[in-house]
């Protein structure tokens, strides 16, 4: 299996940073440290080409270690190539700096981030809660928050 | 004296309570005001196949200048107090029509955020099902509604402040 | 001496020309407004958390209420991202493949009515709401004759369709397809030379390429800033790539480009659904996949083996690979992906859904700002908002 050409470069730039590379139906994932995201996103669009932000999302693996994932599906306009990158975030620590100053667009995916699923976001010119109400308690998309909100029954259908 | 012949076939004789029921029912004037799936639904009864006007039934911009709000759609908690505040804005007699899944009984979103039905806050005249509720079905609520006003009792007396308006059941 | 300060204005929730339940807080200087700061979430459903509570087929029908004007591409986007993850992405057969790209063009002509309607409505071109409200029952119907229902279809399923075509349909297709253009040519005839609809329109709500990049535009409103960028062609799925369409690029960047790329977009849907049309052949329209995909209703009824299948499928439901995909596809308003983590369970560990009228929005408040307030209408419409899909 040929390994995607901007891991290696990504490899060659920044060495102790990858983590891990993992290919699944042809999309290529990159796990990487989250000290250098910003100076690793500024390469990808600068250097690789990666203009476009499709998506930011957190995903929480609760009961794991670390147990948030910060991911970035970015996209190259010029060659049609989709990349996707992921951070890990450790709940005792739950922040990343931004990429807001990279792409302009991670700037509302950011705040919907942190409004549901408490990942905050340093440097951040507006982190500010975006879907739930202001004074909304707790981060609903974790998986330790009830679907139901905590003021009611939990729900009692399917069970995994 | 006293009446010698009967009246003509111009002359109507009624109730006041049931002339002021009439105009009201027969001029429902809804808000415009959609909030998910449901408001595309009332968008295509408004328009030329389904013609609401037909049944008096304008849409205003404005709450101060209608009589009927139809909650089409999702009530979320957020959306909850600005629903609460432009009711409170409307004048009175006012009705409410829930329509559809969603607002009749919070629909599919057993969620965190979604209010389970909006009869949890306001006083739900009409509920009709569906998701979303064909344009039929929505005017059937409408005519379901104005078969409702035309039982009240006491209306006129209330409206120049006698007494309560009496509605049925 | 002079005294000035600004006002800050209040625009929605409650708002006719807000599309739906958005709020804006304006500043204005006088008639200029110096800052938008958009309020969002007065829709937001809690569907990417309902849907980790959901087998992968049960979460179709909440697809469709994201964007409710274009429901069989949130639709196809969906089953398209279970397909990859489950790895059955080229057994789906050529029918399913040509109906299901049939049907989001009907979609997106769809959705490209409610856009013209309510932009020139909002406008004050009234006409064109009932007429292009008029065209959309047909297409309405056509959603009644093959799913039941007028909007919420929940139609395609993983692997191929619900069912299939009823008798009839291809020919009211075809009668709507020829009937089309000229209805397209009647809205132009009454917005595209109109003094007052380019007046309002021309020079407003301006946005660079390289800006619309960098704020995530996608679908008509990047390609009216000249960026030639359209899934369909570009990373095609269900088929797209065997079609012969142009994608339509303008380099005005104003609302007036937006509104002629959305334009000639209808009319290129006329012509990929006629190709469909010609297209059409009868086969199979479920994959033979029958661990992931439900069998077919004659099976369930008349065979053992479809019958527990179909009870699996229903009461466990499938459990794909430990993994997670990212699928796009270009839906009327921009693109619209599915983010699926996979953790081998029967029901997703985490669906993230990429709205494009989120990312569309967040450049209302650089198109808008130190323009006239009645742009911001224009401003709206021309972005062609659906909260649903916004606040999901």
């Amino acid at each position: 299996m040929s390994e995607h050409a901007a891991v290696a470069k990504l490899k060659g730039k920044f060495p102790d940073t990858v983590l891990d590379v993992v290919e699944f139906r042809g999309e290529t994932t990159i796990t990487v440290k989250k000290e250098n995201i910003v100076e690793i996103c500024s390469f990808m669009k600068k250097d690789l080409g990666y203009n476009f932000l499709c998506d930011l999302c957190g995903v929480d693996y609760l009961g794991k270690s670390p147990r948030f994932m910060v991911v970035y599906n970015i996209y190259n306009i010029a060659t049609k190539d989709r990349l996707r990158l992921k951070v890990p975030v450790e709940e005792s620590d739950v922040r990343v700096d931004t990429v807001s100053g990279v792409w302009g667009t991670a700037n509302w995916h950011e705040r919907e981030c942190w409004d549901l699923m408490g990942i905050s976001f340093n440097n951040h010119p507006d982190l500010r809660r975006i879907l739930m109400a202001a004074d909304w308690e707790g981060h609903p998309l974790r998986k330790d928050y009830p679907l139901q909100g905590p003021g009611r029954e939990p729900y009692q259908g399917r069970h995994k | 004296m006293g009446v010698d012949k009967t009246l003509g076939n111009n002359v109507v004789t009624t109730s006041l309570d049931k002339l002021v029921n009439w105009s009201r029912s027969r001029s429902l004037w809804p808000l415009t005001f959609g909030l998910a799936c449901c408001a595309i639904e009332m968008m295509a009864t408004g328009a030329a196949r389904f013609d609401l006007d037909r049944f008096g039934v304008i849409f205003r911009a404005s709450p101060r200048q209608s009589d009927c709000i139809v909650i089409a759609g999702t009530v979320t908690k957020k959306m909850l107090p600005v629903i609460k505040t432009v009711y409170e804005q409307m004048p009175e007699p006012k009705y409410v029509i829930a329509m559809g899944a969603c607002a009749c009984s919070g629909g599919v979103f057993d969620t965190y955020s979604v209010v389970q039905g909006v009869d949890e806050a306001l006083p739900v005249d009409v509920y009709i099902p569906g998701c979303p509720p064909r344009p039929e079905g929505l005017l059937y609520g409408i005519l379901k509604l104005q078969e409702k006003i035309m039982k009240e009792r006491n209306s006129f007396g209330a409206a120049i402040g006698v007494g309560e308006r009496i509605c049925q059941a | 001496m002079s005294f000035t300060e600004t006002m800050t204005v209040n625009m929605g929730p409650q708002h006719p020309s807000t599309h739906g339940v958005l709020q804006l807080i304006l500043e204005l200087d006088g008639e200029i407004v110096t800052k938008a700061i958009p309020h969002i979430g007065f829709l937001h459903r809690g569907t990417e958390k309902l849907s980790e509570h959901r087998t992968y087929h049960q979460v179709i029908p909440l697809t469709d209420r994201l964007d409710y004007l274009a429901p069989m591409h949130n639709n196809l986007g969906y089953v398209l991202a279970v397909e990859k993850l489950f790895g059955i992405t080229d057994q789906i057969p050529e029918r399913a493949k040509v109906v299901r790209v049939m049907l989001a063009e009907l979609t997106r002509l769809k959705s490209h009515l409610v856009w013209i309607a309510c932009h020139a409505l909002d406008i004050g071109a009234m006409t064109v709401f009932i007429y292009a409200f008029r065209e959309r029952e047909h297409i309405m119907n056509m959603y009644e004759k093959i799913s039941g229902a007028r909007m919420t279809s929940n139609y395609f399923r993983v692997g191929g369709l619900s069912a299939d075509l009823p008798d009839g349909f291809e020919k009211d297709v075809r009668d709507f397809i020829d009937m089309m253009p000229g209805h397209i040519d009647t809205y132009e005839g009454l917005l595209t030379g109109n003094k007052i609809w380019q007046k309002r329109i021309m020079g407003v709500g301006n946005i660079t390429g390289e800006a619309a990049i960098d704020i995530g535009l996608t679908g008509p409103s990047l390609r009216g800033s000249g960026v030639d960028w359209d899934l369909r062609r570009d990373n095609p799925y269900s088929g797209y790539e065997d079609y012969d369409f142009k994608v339509h690029v303008d380099d005005g960047c104003d609302t007036w480009a937006r509104y002629k790329v959305r334009l000639l977009e209808m009319r290129e849907a006329c012509k990929i659904i006629r190709q469909c049309l010609d297209k059409l052949k009868p086969g199979p329209i479920l994959a033979d996949c029958p661990k992931i995909c439900l069998p077919p209703k004659k099976n369930v009824v008349n065979t053992i083996e479809g019958l527990i299948h179909h009870f699996k499928i229903i009461t466990e439901g499938p459990k794909p690979e430990v993994g997670e995909i990212y699928q796009g596809v270009e839906n009327p308003k921009g693109e619209v992906g599915f983010y699926l983590v996979s953790d081998g369970s029967p029901c997703p560990y985490r669906m993230k859904i990429r709205p494009a009228s989120f990312v569309n929005l967040q450049a209302l408040p650089q198109m808008v700002e130190g323009r006239l307030i009645a742009d911001v209408v224009a401003v709206i419409g021309t972005l062609d908002i659906v909260l649903g899909e916004i606040d999901r």
